[in-house]
């Protein structure tokens, strides 16, 4: 079991993660019987600057299930939230397949996959979970 | 629609002691449920971390039987509700939560899609463009100088228009369908494709801003009379129509609220200076 917290992005607010993803995951977190948090949308939780921004940034190591890590940093910043490079792993709902993100978020080790700085797709870090072992 | 004020609610799905566990198909039903209608929900059980602790108001469900405590506070000091959730579907479960909620105060009818931009200051060199080119007062600087988001509310739903002026690809919209905008990854080639910018002055054959300026001035001075308020209009929607073409994703909706080419033009000063005045006070 690894030690860091669950958020789960619902995106409710638009259909820009394939349904069925989404659903896919917070199906499997619910059978997994892990503690977890869902919000219903980040980028309104980011647009009304909710503390609970903080609170999840604040809050120790991190594995988000969303969208695009870039996009993720900078919606925690600019409700004033920083998450930290090194502590954050953001699993792409958009791209990413539906074993593929529980995979991540159920993975021992935590992989950070912030940018960190203005990177390129040269040099983007591969965020794709290669160890799924449990 | 200004969001900030509104009071959190946040439904807790409690699994730990004292309670009995729900049937997981139980639990998804209800939560997909309830983020459908905008609730945050955390799922609390004996296993994994703690969800984080929150100064929302929470309504607590679970299946407690005859262990149900009535109203407790949590460490923060925020009320708790318990509910017991034996017997309810997820229908039931909403309804539940929905008049939690309505007890915080009436909440705005419309559903507010979040659109608006997000500045990658990893990226962002501060040159202002977007504070130039936006009509909608939706950026400012700081008190640093720097560029930021003022104004969210003012930014038009779907439209993108300003992500397209960055040259560093700096300006997201993290719910638009396509990369880099959406937040993806932004590659060398974004940078130089010819889409992801609008060059705005061409499209009337110059610098759009002093054309319209020479146009409203000669309009002015030559036959004030004879200005044909239908010949105006004929021509603004001809340059939106242009516009609407090379950039393919700006909703009609929005080219068709842009204000008058005099009103344009008056913005564009005013945010052309707001913009000279933030470069002239950063540091070289």
């Amino acid at each position: 079991m690894n030690s860091s917290r669950i958020v789960f992005c619902h995106c409710t607010y638009a259909q820009v993660v394939p349904a069925e993803v989404k659903e896919g995951v917070l199906r499997q977190l619910c059978q997994s019987g892990v503690a977890f948090d869902a919000v219903a949308d980040l980028c309104e939780l980011s647009a009304r600057r909710d503390q609970m921004l903080k609170d999840i940034a604040n809050g120790g190591p991190v594995r988000i299930a969303a969208c695009f890590p870039r996009a993720i940093k900078w919606l925690f910043a600019s409700a004033g939230a920083t998450l930290p490079l090194d502590t954050t792993e953001v699993l792409n709902m958009r791209v990413q397949s539906i074993d593929e993100v529980t995979g991540g978020l159920s993975r021992d080790t935590l992989q950070p996959n912030l940018p960190a700085g203005k990177v390129t797709a040269t040099d983007h870090p591969v965020s794709l979970p290669t160890d799924t072992s449990p | 629609m200004n969001l900030t004020n509104e009071t959190a609610v946040r439904v807790v799905f409690y699994e730990g002691a004292d309670s009995h566990p729900s049937p997981p198909s139980d639990v998804f039903l209800a939560m997909q449920s309830l983020l459908t209608r905008g609730f945050g929900v955390t799922r609390v059980t004996g296993l994994g971390v703690p969800p984080v602790t929150t100064d929302s108001r929470h309504l607590v469900m679970g299946r407690f039987g005859d262990t149900l405590p009535a109203h407790a506070q949590d460490t923060t000091g925020c009320p708790l509700r318990f509910q017991e959730v034996s017997g309810l579907d997820a229908n039931q479960v909403v309804a539940v939560a929905e008049a939690f909620r309505d007890e915080g105060g009436p909440r705005p009818a419309a559903v507010w899609k979040p659109w608006f931009p997000v500045i990658d200051y990893d990226r962002c060199t501060n040159c202002m463009q977007c504070l130039s080119f936006c009509l909608f007062g939706v950026y400012g600087v700081d008190g640093e100088k720097r560029i930021e988001v003022q104004n969210q509310d003012n930014c038009k739903t779907n439209c993108p228009a300003c992500s397209r002026v960055c040259p560093e690809a700096a300006i997201m919209f993290p719910k638009y369908k396509a990369g880099p905008i959406n937040g993806d990854v932004v590659s060398d080639s974004d940078l130089n494709r010819e889409k992801m910018k609008i060059d705005i002055s061409a499209l009337l054959g110059g610098d759009v801003y002093s054309l319209l300026r020479t146009r409203s001035e000669r309009a002015k001075s030559r036959f004030s009379k004879e200005r044909d308020s239908d010949k105006a209009l004929l021509e603004r929607q001809k340059c939106l129509t242009k516009l609407a073409a090379l950039a393919g994703d700006i909703p009609p909706e929005v080219l068709m609220s842009l204000p008058s080419p005099e009103e344009i033009a008056r913005r564009a000063e005013q945010a052309s200076a707001k913009a000279q005045a933030a470069l002239a006070g950063q540091p070289t």
